[in-house]
């Protein structure tokens, strides 16, 4: 297993050239067993190169989510191989998946925030996760990350007193505030109007792209198909490679 | 670096802080509970304490008690002769025959009668350690004269108040007229409400029924340097089987044991404090529960940001450890103010002892760490893929 901390990530946003941030061989997935056993994924292949925000399309049902959670070292791989960040997830313990995940950002469909904490702390439960950090760092970096998603004037509020959009951007903050090398999101935009949506997106990428974080986003979206690198769709578990390259 | 720099956001502090009314039912359950187990074990040590407090009183190494006496409630009488014969022992330097028996004293004031402890003895004999009442006891050796114990209970009339304004203040015990001839310090225990000392005269013209020769206590004071186990050792084997010969401290523990064995008190008190104790741990139990209920999607949020399920175990451990200490201190405040009022009204000898500050405390520690624990069954329940 290399290293899963930040600081020996390619600092090139070109894709091809380098390791690839993930690569998916063969992926299958079931839910279920016996008669209730369906299968969820039949032998997808994806991979995402450092820099890229690929999104990923489909009707709802077809597994978008269960190949992010699979990408996102949430759950055990059944079949085929993952590697994400140079390390293989088939076969994982639970420990090293948790660690993985420690450089994988994500970006939920609700924002999921912590109530009790304001936009600061939540954002600072993110940059916690860095070793080797002071706190007075760490509080500084979290600042800096809120300014850069433009709601430095909001540090104190709780999530409460934010709109959804600041929220989600607050979320953003938080899972770029860790330091990640891959981005995960599902449909990040789906709670926020069209114009707050393509705001967010927009920030998502150009932070991405100074980060040099590989993206996969699910969305159901249409407005923001164009920030993809490459848009790939997915229907009954299977990929289509529609590599339509945009942008 | 240093554990300052290391420092994390404080997340069990403001889960719980965040959250002010959950908090502040916790703590009044958490309160509740030190409260009442404070009272309980108070009560039950003040029992005990109290049950020697005029034991604790005596000038002596060894005491001669009849083998029937099982408590100061029921002393029974043995021959005095035993202790003239307990002298032969070289160690043995001098002994006080003592009369004991509750007495019924007439209040000087309301006429109501109530029962108080009597102890005769000879004046000039030596009886409690405190000098005062050495130097008072000449004052006895008129007929019909007591000490009056300062400390009993008001019931017993306002004797001691009226003593000090110089009045002479005179009662019945046991039908015959008596005088106070002066205050001394003992105090109320669970067996007595009162007390008075006599001398043997006095005492034997109030029971003139009692048998000529039988006294309920014997004093016995040795040399210096003697080992007192080994002279109730030679005087077991010297002296007939009609007479029991105790330490000091056997005489104390014997009336512990009693209050502690013989009667369901010292149970009764236990029990209250455990109730306290499973209430306690009810209401911390809800409480935490609830709160991992209410949050398992943000700590499965955490989760999937890498945070180990250890660290968010930790946390639940520490809203535990947060609940006990802040709920801890008002009950140790309440329970300090609440020991001074039962002393002022029951005179019984409650206060906050540091053995017992210390038991109260890990009970709600235990109670509040059990409790986080069976909360924390709930985290595995927070499952990171279930939140996308």
């Amino acid at each position: 297993m290399t290293s899963l901390h930040p600081g020996s990530a390619p600092a090139t946003a070109s894709t091809g050239d380098g390791p690839a941030t993930v690569s998916v061989r063969g992926l299958s997935h079931w839910y279920g067993t016996g008669s209730m056993e369906r299968q969820v994924l039949q032998g997808i292949d994806l991979e995402i190169h450092p820099g890229e925000v690929v999104l990923l399309t489909g009707p709802s049902g077809c597994g978008k989510t269960t190949l992010l959670t699979l990408v996102g070292a949430l759950r055990q791989v059944m079949e085929g191989s993952v590697r994400v960040l140079g390390c293989e997830l088939k076969g994982s313990s639970r420990h090293e998946r948790q660690l993985l995940r420690r450089s994988v950002g994500m970006i939920f469909q609700g924002h999921n925030l912590l109530r009790c904490l304001t936009a600061e702390q939540n954002v600072q439960m993110g940059a916690d996760l860095l070793p080797d950090l002071a706190y007075r760092a760490r509080r500084d970096l979290s600042r800096e990350w809120l300014r850069a998603v433009g709601l430095s004037d909001h540090l104190g509020k709780l999530p409460h007193d934010l709109s959804g959009g600041q929220k989600q951007r607050v979320a953003i903050a938080r899972a770029l505030a860790a330091h990640p090398r891959l981005l995960l999101a599902d449909e990040p935009t789906a709670a926020l109007d069209s114009r707050t949506g393509r705001e967010v997106v927009d920030l998502l990428k150009r932070l991405a792209r100074d980060e040099g974080c590989g993206v996969l986003m699910v969305t159901h979206d249409p407005r923001i198909l164009d920030v993809a690198d490459r848009l790939v769709r997915m229907e009954d578990g299977r990929l289509w490679a529609s590599d339509a390259t945009v942008g | 670096m240093t554990p300052w720099q290391g420092r994390r956001i404080p997340l069990a502090w403001l889960l719980l802080t965040r959250q002010p009314m959950r908090l502040a039912v916790a703590l009044a359950g958490i309160t509740f509970a030190g409260i009442l187990m404070f009272m309980q074990l108070g009560f039950r040590d003040a029992l005990f304490d109290s049950s020697i407090t005029v034991h604790k009183l005596f000038d002596t190494d060894l005491v001669l008690l009849s083998p029937r006496t099982k408590s100061s409630i029921s002393m029974t009488g043995f021959p005095q002769r035993r202790l003239v014969q307990a002298m032969a022992d070289p160690d043995v330097t001098g002994t006080t025959p003592v009369h004991w028996n509750l007495l019924l004293w007439r209040n000087p004031k309301t006429k109501g009668t109530r029962s108080i402890l009597a102890l005769g003895f000879e004046p000039r004999d030596p009886l409690f350690i405190d000098p005062a009442v050495t130097a008072l006891a000449p004052r006895l050796t008129q007929k019909g004269r007591v000490l009056f114990d300062d400390q009993s209970r008001d019931e017993f009339g306002p004797v001691a108040k009226w003593f000090r304004e110089g009045r002479t203040v005179e009662s019945e015990v046991a039908g015959k007229r008596l005088r106070v001839a002066g205050l001394f310090t003992a105090g109320a225990s669970f067996g007595a409400d009162g007390n008075i000392l006599t001398s043997r005269e006095t005492f034997l013209s109030l029971l003139p029924n009692t048998p000529s020769g039988s006294i309920e206590l014997g004093l016995i004071r040795l040399r210096p340097r003697a080992d007192p186990a080994r002279v109730v050792k030679r005087l077991q084997a010297l002296l007939p089987e009609d007479v029991s010969v105790l330490t000091k401290q056997g005489f104390l523990d014997l009336e512990m044991d009693y209050w502690r064995s013989s009667t369901a008190i010292g149970f009764i008190f236990t029990l209250g404090a455990a109730m306290g104790f499973i209430v306690g741990c009810v209401i911390v139990y809800q409480i935490l529960y609830s709160d991992v209920s209410d949050h398992l999607p943000e700590y499965a949020t955490l989760m999937a940001m890498g945070y180990s399920l250890l660290t968010l175990l930790g946390v639940v451990a520490r809203e535990g450890l947060l609940l006990a200490i802040f709920g801890y201190l008002p009950a140790y405040a309440a329970g300090q103010v609440l020991y001074a009022v039962i002393h002022a009204a029951t005179k019984l000898p409650v206060a906050m002892a540091a053995d017992r500050a210390i038991t109260v405390f890990l009970m709600i520690l235990v109670m509040c760490m059990g409790s986080a624990a069976m909360a924390m069954r709930k985290l595995g329940d927070a499952d990171p893929a279930d939140i996308f």
